[in-house]
């Protein structure tokens, strides 16, 4: 740069960097501990970052495997955690693949058809999206509980149930999706009609194709929506077997028994997928998730 | 596009197999609609025949082709979404709660199988054992004049291994939904009785047993006595089909309702003002204490005006009021005040590693905020959180986070700009770029610094776009449970609140404790006021929000 740069400039630069290095080091304080304390001996000892009496216990407790003590007793794992990360991954992916169906489609009749009511549906969806379920779980608790007498496969207690309702969320996606199909010139579509395609085969064979990258993104936020949702599975799910990861991990911590490093080993295990998931797809991730609204 | 034009061609391909289904739909549907209806689940009947008929119109009329495509999601919109928000608004109108949890019929049935213990009633019972390990049981009277013994034929008994093998609902064991018959004998017999060590592996199913005597008296276990004694109960209510004539007016009330006690003589009548049974005077006015259990009824706006009156509500709920909305404010203040400030320097060319800078301060953002709330509430824990031993070292406190209301709130605050200020970095380093750069090449004509620049330049350029998503922040923040049921689960409590209610709760997590939590006992009419007032302030900031982003340009 040809430009000669003022004096302050450097002081200016050097003092940025220090001031990012100790906002980070206030950021990651939290997760590096929690990392720590996954590897410290027992569940209520303190000590610094770096532990001084390693062990792999609460990682061996985490993944199922019951630990024996040094006096010989064994110790089982508290919670079945492998069990609620597969059923938060089970519920997320098929939540997700649905919510990716519908959305597509509705997006899809959004973004290139004219019907009546169509800006009013999209802002009602908007708008009602916006609504915090918890508000109406005594409602969903008792229509759950009805549907429970008819089709007991999707009443309380179940999985089925809980991916029902979270298929409800799919306002936000929509809206993301019409926006990236309204980037897409519909003269291809337009063309394949004149050639005899349907709406429904111009749809499936032209614009799907090129909408790989927006339903990857969709599929990737409702997954994180689905395992980060904690009011509605807590409520409709009272099995500790049936639990999601979000309810099942509260229960390390009651205040008459903490098990610190039992959960600090279960919630490294259980966040880190996620973490790196989102960290690799961010700069994907973000534009989706700044369209809508605010992560849920 | 030729939409009609297509859909006339794979109607005719499919048209027997639209036929098909079509029917299947309205005939399970159908089906389903009048099994909700006789069940007297009016609401469910209702919603069902809505989505139903709207599915069924959407998918044979050809005008509604483009319909199709938004069907599924709508529907699912209006079934989990719009019909609970309606059913909650519905039971704010109620007193359902947990002592008025039962319609008036169940109510009635509940009183109508309520006994009372007869005089001269009290039994011993003896088992004497027969072949197969069964048993007859001998019934001795143990008070007044009363000599007359009766005796059962041979029954099965389950002893506590049995009752565990077999599940332990009461109802299974026999002779307690159908009553054993006992016949009156005139001696007893040879065989000696079982000792009573023997009898005590026989309690639970004892205990549970019911015999019929040869004039209709219903024989129950004396749950106040010890094992193996017995009562003769007589109904205690008995319904009046034919009405009651109220004493001093003349009044006849035959509504069906009217209830007889047999043990005080005196008349009862659903009060539809306070959804309990109670005992009327001479006059037919309603006196005494009401009769749990209580029956739902409409009780019109009193629940939002006990909100507004009753001590024990109002205040806390003003109190909590206050601090959801300064929360929320003061969450959004924070993280964009420092999400716009790390913005500005992570997006400055003169900053080296600024890809490694932006992709660790997303970091939070990345974690699972269930998983990162846990994590401070341990971290922040009084004796042995990471916290306040770093306090200790460098300052020599140890604040008491989680009893303090003032210090609680402060740990939220910070927690949820921990979980927040990513989101407003990214936003503002979206924004950002539609700055003009000669903009601050004019001011640094003009010598002006970088902080002049900041607050006269990139505030008030970005605070346009941004206040809709601004709005949509503060939305979310009043609203956001997971965070204050994770982290404090509104506690440390306000003393003197008659519903369960913390000093830490936002209005949502304050609806769900009353509805949820036990205690005062669980008010889920209450609940839904509340909540319904949160829809209207939602809904209202959904509106304005819509408004400002320009997105009912649609």
């Amino acid at each position: 740069m040809p430009i000669v740069q003022p004096k302050s400039l450097i002081y200016r630069v050097v003092a940025t960097h220090i001031f990012m290095w100790f906002f980070l080091a206030l950021i990651v304080f939290p997760l590096l501990m929690v990392i720590a304390i996954s590897f410290r001996q027992g569940n209520f000892s303190v000590g610094s970052i770096i532990p001084e009496h390693f062990t792999l216990d609460h990682w061996r407790l985490a993944l199922g495997i019951p630990v024996v003590e040094a006096d010989g007793s064994i110790t089982p794992p508290p919670f079945p955690v492998l069990t609620w990360l597969w059923n938060s991954v089970k519920i997320a992916s098929i939540t997700a693949a649905f919510i990716v169906v519908l959305s597509t489609t509705s997006a899809y009749a959004f973004a290139r058809m004219k019907f009546a009511g169509k800006g009013l549906i999209l802002k009602g969806m908007l708008i009602f999206q916006m609504f915090p379920a918890v508000l109406a779980l005594v409602a969903i608790y008792a229509m759950f509980d009805k549907i429970g007498q008819y089709f007991p496969a999707l009443g309380l207690n179940t999985h089925a149930g809980l991916v029902f309702i979270y298929m409800s969320g799919i306002a936000l996606h929509v809206w993301t999706i019409k926006g990236y199909f309204e980037t897409i010139d519909p003269s291809l579509e337009e063309a394949a009609a004149i050639d005899g395609a349907t709406p429904w085969q111009a749809f499936r064979m032209i614009l799907l194709p090129l909408s790989v990258p927006i339903l990857a993104v969709v599929f990737i936020l409702s997954f994180i929506g689905v395992v980060t949702e904690y009011p509605v599975a807590s409520l409709l799910i009272t099995d500790a077997a049936k639990y999601t990861l979000a309810v099942g991990a509260q229960q390390y911590l009651y205040p008459q028994n903490i098990l610190w490093g039992d959960f600090a080993a279960a919630a490294v295990m259980s966040g880190l997928p996620i973490t790196i998931v989102f960290m690799l797809a961010q700069r994907w991730l973000v534009g989706g998730l700044t369209a809508g609204g605010v992560k849920g | 596009m030729g939409a009609s034009n297509a859909m006339d061609r794979s109607s005719s391909r499919f048209a027997w197999l639209r036929v098909l289904i079509l029917s299947l739909v309205i005939l399970f549907g159908g089906y389903s609609v009048i099994l909700m209806y006789v069940n007297g689940e009016i609401a469910f009947a209702l919603m069902t025949t809505f989505v139903l008929s709207l599915g069924i119109y959407i998918f044979t009329n050809p005008k509604t082709y483009a319909h199709r495509y938004i069907f599924p999601g709508v529907a699912g919109m209006v079934i989990f979404i719009l019909f609970p928000m309606a059913y909650t608004v519905a039971l704010s109108f109620t007193n359902y709660s947990s002592k008025n949890i039962l319609p008036l019929e169940r109510a009635q049935d509940y009183l109508l199988k309520q006994t009372f213990k007869a005089q001269e009633g009290s039994y011993q019972a003896s088992l004497f054992a027969a072949p197969e390990g069964k048993f007859r049981i001998l019934l001795t009277p143990t008070e007044g004049d009363n000599t007359d013994l009766y005796m059962t034929t041979v029954v099965p008994m389950w002893d506590a291994a049995e009752i565990k093998k077999r599940g332990a609902n009461p109802d299974l064991m026999p002779g307690v939904e159908v009553p054993h018959k006992a016949l009156k004998v005139e001696q007893l017999p040879e065989a000696a009785a079982i000792e009573r060590k023997v009898l005590f592996q026989y309690r639970e199913h004892l205990r549970a047993l019911r015999f019929e005597l040869p004039d209709g008296k219903l024989v129950m276990a004396d749950q106040s006595a010890g094992v193996g004694n017995y009562s003769a109960v007589r109904p205690q209510y008995s319904r009046l089909d034919g009405g009651v004539v109220v004493k001093n007016t003349g009044a006849i009330i035959s509504d069906g309702n009217t209830l007889f006690d047999n043990r005080t003589q005196k008349h009862l009548r659903p009060n539809f003002d306070i959804g309990f049974y109670q005992y009327i005077d001479e006059n037919g006015e309603f006196v005494g204490k009401p009769l749990s259990p209580g029956f739902t009824v409409g009780i019109g706006w009193d629940n939002y005006w006990k909100v507004l009156s009753d001590p024990g509500i109002q205040q806390p709920f003003f109190q909590i009021f206050v601090w959801t909305v300064l929360f929320a404010a003061g969450s959004v203040f924070f993280t964009l005040a420092i999400g716009m400030v790390l913005a500005n320097l992570v997006q400055w060319e003169f900053l080296r590693g600024r890809a490694i800078y932006r992709v660790m301060l997303i970091l939070p953002y990345a974690v699972p905020a269930f998983i990162s709330i846990l994590v401070f509430k341990g971290l922040f824990n009084q004796n042995f959180g990471e916290i306040n031993l770093v306090l200790e070292t460098l300052f020599g406190i140890r604040p008491d986070w989680y009893t303090s209301p003032a210090l609680a709130r402060t740990m939220i605050l910070i927690v949820n700009t921990w979980l927040g200020y990513p989101y407003m970095m990214i936003l503002c380093m979206g924004l950002l770029k539609s700055i003009p750069e000669d903009l601050y090449e004019a001011s640094a004509m003009d010598g002006a610094g970088p902080v002049h620049n900041f607050f006269h330049i990139t505030i008030p350029l970005l605070m346009r776009p941004l206040t809709p998503l601004l709005i949509a922040s503060f939305a979310f923040n009043f609203n956001n449970f997971v965070l204050i049921q994770l982290l404090t689960a509104g506690r440390p409590d306000i003393i003197g609140a008659s519903v369960p209610a913390g000093t830490t709760d936002i209005l949502v997590s304050y609806t769900f404790r009353i509805a949820f939590e036990g205690g005062g006992g669980q008010d889920y009419g209450l609940a839904a006021a509340i909540a319904t007032v949160i829809f209207i302030i939602v809904g209202a900031l959904a509106v304005l929000n819509l408004k400002l982003s320009k997105m009912d340009k649609v």
